[in-house]
């Protein structure tokens, strides 16, 4: 018993397929792998979106803004 | 080389390796990078010269007693049996030089090994050198900007010629007792280049101490920020580079099952692991970017998109995946990148707030800790199957690879970092003295720059009014 089904090399290569763990759960995989990419896009959103707020806030002023632009 | 096609195959390896030799050179380039990136002006040359000199003293004595160590110690010794005979890697037999193959007097090897030994035993002792400068350049990070330039390069041997080329013979080989009878799998070395480094990084970091200025009086931790992130995001770029080549080089390229001489059947050739069971390149390159990019995207967000922890998570993440990224899918190795990147973080924060560690680069949690994770994951994810392409090895456990990550952490990492810098402490070698750590460790190197510039320019001046040469 093994997680991917090898207990023993005792085989010929030429007969053996896949060989990584778990064999047969590849669409919860990737259905978890999307779920993961999605939610990403999602966090990061809203952790910009607080961030340019910020930044909003403490850099709305007219002498901040002419010296962020001389700086280049 | 019995056949045409055997010759051809060991000229193949011989120049796979020296191109993965090359590759791994960019670890180094980009430690370098790195270190000086996060030092402060004022410690910018200590702090490359003391990254760039581990280069010459571990390569002359993993020449010396290092490549040895590997074949002899294999059996422990005497836990699996006594101390092998290893006359190819001993440093004045003829196979450790130009060789063509020929009879030779006391070669200490028959013709076949001649054959192969005499083509390849350069190559194989770069690709570990390269293995052994990358474990002292973890430990180098963390300890920037106090310590003695003398007392690092002591304990750079120590790590990179001694300890971790015996986890190596232990662990990392086709023959090692780890292996045999734990079942210990790591085939890109979660455990047995970063879990040993990042444990020996903290055993002298303890002695060692934080930079000055690093904690308030009330105890909690001062950001110290990197003087140059352009250079340390760059150096952490061309560390990725390079792990890439340190992936390939963790592999056997190509091989007959015959030469293998296990219990594999057939005449399909592979390539495989360390421990002689088949992988692919192939394989091994989807993991390496998936477990990257689960590194990459779980850092930039639990940093809230601070470049130096997106960056360094991005290793942790392989790093984490890499005792089994031989054997893993990639979505598994996404999977265990992001773990790896989480804990690689809350650690680094916890342990800094409870214990009062400064590691400056952060390599105790990105190489230590997610590799300790990594190797005890692997035994899970990978339980039951064959640690061995031989009969007798105990297969692949969750037992097994967590005493294994606890030889790797404490007993050649934590352990040995932490008596050496007792010792180097005890004759007052370990730090650099309080003032000079606050004038900066470039201090004399750079008044002697600024005393030469001012030269200079008093003679030009002084040809330019006529009154000189």
């Amino acid at each position: 018993m093994s997680t991917n089904g090898i207990t023993s090399w005792a085989v010929d290569l030429k007969d053996v397929g896949a060989i990584y763990p778990f064999q047969g759960t590849e669409v919860i995989l990737v259905i978890a792998g999307v779920a993961f990419w999605i939610l990403w896009h999602i966090v990061q959103m809203r952790q910009e979106g607080a961030d340019l707020r910020y930044d909003e806030q403490h850099a709305n002023k007219k002498q901040l803004i002419e010296q962020a632009i001389d700086e280049y | 080389m019995g056949t045409n096609i055997d010759a051809l195959n060991v000229v193949f390896t011989e120049f796979y390796y020296w191109v993965t030799v090359v590759f791994m050179f960019l670890i180094h380039i980009g430690f370098c990078m790195y270190e000086v990136g996060v030092s402060r002006q004022r410690n910018h040359l200590h702090t490359l010269m003391k990254s760039t000199m581990l280069i010459p003293l571990v390569t002359i004595t993993f020449f010396f007693f290092g490549w040895w160590i590997y074949f002899a110690f294999q059996n422990g010794p005497w836990i699996t049996g006594d101390l092998i005979s290893a006359p190819q890697a001993e440093p004045w037999n003829a196979l450790m030089g130009t060789h063509l193959s020929g009879p030779s007097p006391n070669l200490g090897v028959d013709a076949d090994q001649a054959a192969l030994w005499h083509r390849l035993n350069g190559v194989f002792w770069a690709a570990f050198l390269l293995f052994s400068w990358t474990a002292a350049s973890i430990v180098s990070g963390a300890l920037i900007e106090r310590i003695r330039s003398g007392a690092f390069w002591i304990l750079a041997v120590v790590i990179g010629s001694f300890t971790w080329i015996i986890d190596a013979a232990w662990g990392w080989s086709s023959q090692g007792w780890m292996v045999k009878l734990l079942g210990y799998h790591d085939a890109y070395a979660s455990g047995v280049i970063h879990a040993i480094a990042g444990g020996f990084a903290l055993g002298v970091l303890i002695v060692l101490g934080p930079r000055i200025g690093k904690f308030r009086a009330d105890g909690t931790a001062r950001d110290i920020p990197p003087r140059n992130p352009w250079l340390v995001t760059i150096g952490l770029f061309l560390i990725y580079t390079g792990f890439w080549g340190f992936y390939a080089a963790c592999n056997v390229p190509l091989i007959n099952p015959a030469a293998i001489a296990g219990q594999i059947t057939g005449e399909t050739w592979t390539a495989t692991n360390i421990y002689l069971t088949p992988t692919t390149l192939s394989a091994i390159t989807f993991n390496f970017l998936m477990s990257l990019s689960g590194g990459l995207m779980t850092a930039y967000i639990i940093s809230k998109g601070d470049p130096f922890w997106t960056y360094s998570g991005g290793l942790a993440g392989i790093i984490c995946a890499s005792a089994g990224n031989d054997l893993y899918h990639p979505i598994q190795a996404m999977f265990l990148g992001v773990i790896g990147a989480l804990v690689a973080y809350k650690m680094h924060y916890f342990a800094e707030r409870r214990f009062k560690l400064d590691d400056a680069v952060g390599a105790v949690a990105v190489h230590g800790y997610a590799g300790f994770v990594g190797v005890v994951l692997a035994g899970f994810m990978l339980w039951g199957q064959p640690s061995s392409p031989y009969e007798g090895f105990a297969a692949i456990n969750p037992l097994g690879n967590f005493i294994g990550a606890l030889i790797m952490f404490f007993v050649l990492g934590f352990f040995p970092g932490l008596i050496v810098a007792v010792i180097l402490n005890m004759f007052g070698l370990l730090r650099v003295p309080r003032d000079v750590e606050l004038m900066g460790l470039d201090f004399s190197t750079e008044e002697a720059r600024r005393a030469a510039m001012l030269e200079v320019q008093a003679a030009e001046k002084a040809a330019y009014n006529g009154n000189g040469r």
